[in-house]
């Protein structure tokens, strides 16, 4: 479904040139769900920006659904993904209702039956009839999330990316969301990349998972493989044992004060 | 624990507002001795007003009441402003989430540890200086003369929030208050920085609050551990006991994070029950 | 305002779109009634918009413009509230009449500097490259020159006029506005709701006019009160100079110059006029830092 081949990203800031993304090849089959893992600074959001097409990339092969993604698209190959962003406090237009934003993509691509496919998105995300003509402001962080994913549906793409959806969220927030994206995915048979900094999240929702170090791909893994850390690069070992909390080593080299 | 550092018994923080008054933290009953005590909860459970408030810092116009509320001996309920500003800094201290919050952006990392070192010790500027670069080495940054002349903006995150602990520890306090210190920091990081805190603890025989949302490193990292949920403590236990909790929010809290442990196909979501905080 | 009403409105769950839009307007609205200074501005400029509009009716047919030779220069009295000018004119209908001319030339401005300033602000900001260069370097130009200098070449070479003293003004004003929104455009234009609709594939002129043109709106609204002020006061500066409003035409700063050799004996035909001034410029300085709060996106 998504072919990426040696892709690489580089921001020009300046005089300054940062590689942001080095080389990064995988595939994702339809159906499957892909996970990338990473740090800050790792470059794992902007791999998810250059196959939407937000930022410039060169690659050798970007293809999705077998069609070749350039940066300028047509309207027709923007409705073959969507993308889901971390913050749902910067997604949503803050001078928007629920139901002005959810009717854009609708509008744009000049759709019919407008309000029935608002109330029927509304409903997917497992929102309520008396939440449409709310603005964003008089929306809980959870129920703006599940904004944003209605609006990422409602042209029913095949592929949704999803930068970080839930890391600005509250443990039982995040559940709710992550239940409702593992349902959307069944219902819809999506093909999702999941971006996040959490691998608890990734091998929860993820069949197979990149970890990315410095704008580099580590290795590709299972799920199956994160938990049992049968991995092979030190780094993926170090994330993993790092991610299980807190290890009270003993202390070499101990803190002296005067 | 025979004589706890600080002991605070119905601590009650509440926001008058228009309508309703909101109550941020109700009825709180804890102690903490030399040891790393968590507080766990969710967004507006009131953890962090609990912290700000043992520190004096509730924001206007928050209104605190207590029982109790000490500190050493000291009763905390009637500090005067002036009580608080000798208290804060010198005896007890605050590390916050976001170190590029919290550091002045114009002053060199030097000059504001050093300014702690000036105004609470009265030490002469030579004094200061090589306190500063003492402490910069104890929170095990690298090239301590070199960071000492850094401006905040060009440190990292992981830097930034070792040079905030040293900071808030150049004065020797024996009660500090960590809120969220490590949730903008990366996993890798983040460990490095706990083990700062947990040295701390252990050389020194601080007193630790350390405030949190995440269930792993509070109960891989603390000794005892309170969970709150709407302005309530709704359950103490032993940091290691965390996943056989007992209240049915702990149980459903620590079912809805995804593991790394244990394959779910279905994350527990919290039903929130009103009984919660009566 | 009925009860029921009022809850309709300042319900958390609106029922259709136009519910939704009013019960924002509403809490707008309620913001901005909550604020002494910006009522007290909302009232001077009201009270001012109510006075030129029935200034024939409030004069009771005293014309601004019919001298009364032997009249002339008197005091104020029960006839002549104001007093005359030099002329035997009412100086109570020449400052009613005048504040049309005022209006006239406010209004007239805002409708040619808020579009400009928009378009070519958010134009440049969202577009950016070369289109941005260009468009702010001709910006930059035009905030280059002097307003006043160049409203006074404009009124010497096209004669004076209100229509000539409305382009001058326009013509130095629109760069700020411009400058204004491609900023504000700039922090828009990188947010991940924008992003959103770029991913759905709206043009970029609906995403410029539909989704970035309305939140630079307000601030560019709240600047053009703000400097309504300094409109009057440059609309006053050329009538005092004699190129603003042609000679017969009430206008307060005409009125200001013609009082100015008589100040010290006949005070009121020079200083009426300019309260006027102080009080309108005041008025619209208070409402434009009202608007400022209520638009505070911070409050939403």
């Amino acid at each position: 479904m998504i072919a990426v081949d040696d892709l690489n990203v580089t921001f020009h800031n300046g005089g300054r040139s940062i590689h942001a993304v080095q080389g990064i090849s995988f595939n994702v089959a339809a159906g499957e769900t892909f996970g990338i893992v990473g740090e800050s600074g790792s470059g794992k959001s902007t791999v998810l920006k250059a196959i939407a097409g937000l930022v410039p990339s060169t690659s050798s092969v970007l293809e999705v659904d077998g069609r070749p993604a350039a940066r300028r698209r047509s309207r027709a190959e923007r409705r073959l993904l969507q993308l889901v962003f971390q913050d749902p406090y910067a997604s949503l237009h803050p001078r928007q209702t629920v139901d002005g934003i959810l009717r854009e993509p609708l509008v744009i691509h000049g759709v019919a039956d407008i309000d029935d496919k608002v109330m029927a998105a509304i409903a997917d995300v497992g929102l309520l009839p008396m939440h449409r003509f709310r603005y964003p402001h008089q929306l809980s962080g959870g129920q703006r999330q599940r904004v944003a994913i209605a609006r990422a549906l409602i042209l029913r793409p095949p592929v949704l990316l999803l930068d970080e959806p839930t890391s600005a969220l509250d443990v039982s927030i995040q559940a709710e969301i992550l239940n409702l994206l593992a349902n959307l995915r069944q219902s819809y048979s999506l093909t999702c990349i999941l971006v996040s900094h959490d691998l608890a999240v990734v091998a929860h929702l993820c069949n197979r998972i990149a970890i990315m170090q410095l704008g580099k791909l580590v290795e590709i893994i299972s799920a199956a493989d994160l938990r049992s850390g049968t991995v092979t690069a030190d780094y993926t070992r170090e994330l993993i044992a790092a991610s299980r909390g807190f290890t009270r080593a003993p202390s070499q080299n101990q803190v002296v004060l005067s | 624990m025979t004589d706890p550092l600080l002991t605070v018994e119905d601590l009650n923080v509440t926001f008058p507002g228009r309508e309703t008054a909101v109550r941020a933290v109700r009825n709180a009953s804890f102690t903490l001795g030399r040891e790393r005590l968590g507080i766990v909860g969710e967004s507006g459970s009131g953890k962090s007003t609990t912290g700000r408030a043992l520190l004096g810092l509730v924001p206007r116009p928050g209104i605190v009441t207590a029982k109790t509320m000490s500190y050493a001996g000291q009763n905390l309920l009637q500090c005067t402003e002036r009580d608080w500003q000798r208290l804060r800094g010198r005896r007890m201290s605050m590390v916050m989430q976001d170190p590029k919050y919290s550091l002045n952006p114009v002053k060199t990392v030097g000059a504001q540890i050093g300014e702690t070192c000036l105004l609470h010790l009265g030490m002469t500027r030579k004094q200061a200086a090589a306190r500063t670069l003492a402490m910069l080495e104890a929170v095990r940054i690298r090239d301590p003369e070199l960071t000492y002349q850094l401006y905040p903006h060009q440190l990292s995150g992981g830097m930034g929030q070792r040079v905030m602990i040293a900071m808030m520890l150049v004065a020797e306090p024996d009660f500090l208050i960590a809120d969220e210190p490590t949730s903008a920091l990366d996993v890798t990081v983040q460990n490095e920085v706990l083990r700062i805190l947990d040295d701390l603890v252990s050389e020194r025989g601080m007193g630790l609050i350390f405030i949190s949302h995440n269930l792993t490193v509070v109960s891989s990292f603390c000794d005892r551990v309170l969970i709150m949920y709407g302005g309530k403590i709704v359950e103490e236990c032993a940091a290691r006991d965390l996943q056989n909790a007992r209240h049915p929010y702990t149980r459903a809290l620590v079912a809805a994070a995804p593991s790394l442990d244990i394959q779910r196909t279905e994350l527990a979501t919290v039903t929130r029950d009103p009984e919660w905080l009566k | 305002m009925s009860v029921p009403l009022a809850q309709w409105l300042s319900s958390e769950a609106p029922t259709s779109r136009r519910h939704a839009i009013l019960s924002n307007a509403y809490r707008g609205v309620r913001s901005f009634l909550a604020n002494p200074t910006a009522l007290a501005g909302l009232v001077i400029v009201a009270v001012l918009v109510f006075l030129a509009i029935f200034a024939p009716l409030l004069t009771m047919g005293q014309s601004p413009l019919d001298q009364d030779l032997a009249g002339r220069l008197a005091a104020p009295s029960a006839a002549h509230w104001f007093g005359t000018d030099e002329l035997g004119r009412d100086v109570f209908a020449r400052t009613l009449y005048g504040a049309r001319v005022t209006l006239t030339i406010v209004a007239l401005v805002s409708i040619v500097v808020a579009p400009i300033g928009l378009a070519v602000g958010t134009i440049a900001g969202y577009l950016g490259g070369w289109v941005d260069v260009v468009l702010m370097r001709i910006t930059d130009i035009f905030l280059a020159f002097p307003r006043l200098v160049l409203a006074l070449a404009f009124a010497a070479a096209l004669g004076p006029g209100i229509e000539n003293a409305v382009i001058a003004i326009s013509l130095t004003a629109w760069p700020a506005y411009a400058r204004i929104a491609r900023s504000e455009t700039m922090t828009i234009a990188g947010s991940d709701f924008i992003q959103a609709v770029v991913l759905q594939g709206a043009s970029t002129r609906r995403i410029l006019f539909r989704h970035i043109v309305p939140l630079c709106l307000s601030s560019v609204i709240v600047r053009l009160t703000l400097d309504m002020a300094g409109i009057i006061l440059t609309a006053a500066g050329l009538g005092f100079l004699g190129l603003g409003a042609k000679p017969p035409t009430a206008e307060w700063g005409a009125m200001v110059s013609s009082g100015r050799d008589v100040i010290l004996d006949q005070w009121w035909v020079a200083t009426i006029p300019g309260i006027a001034i102080f009080i309108v410029s005041l008025g619209f300085n208070l409402l434009g830092d009202g608007l400022r709060d209520v638009f505070d996106p911070k409050s939403a």
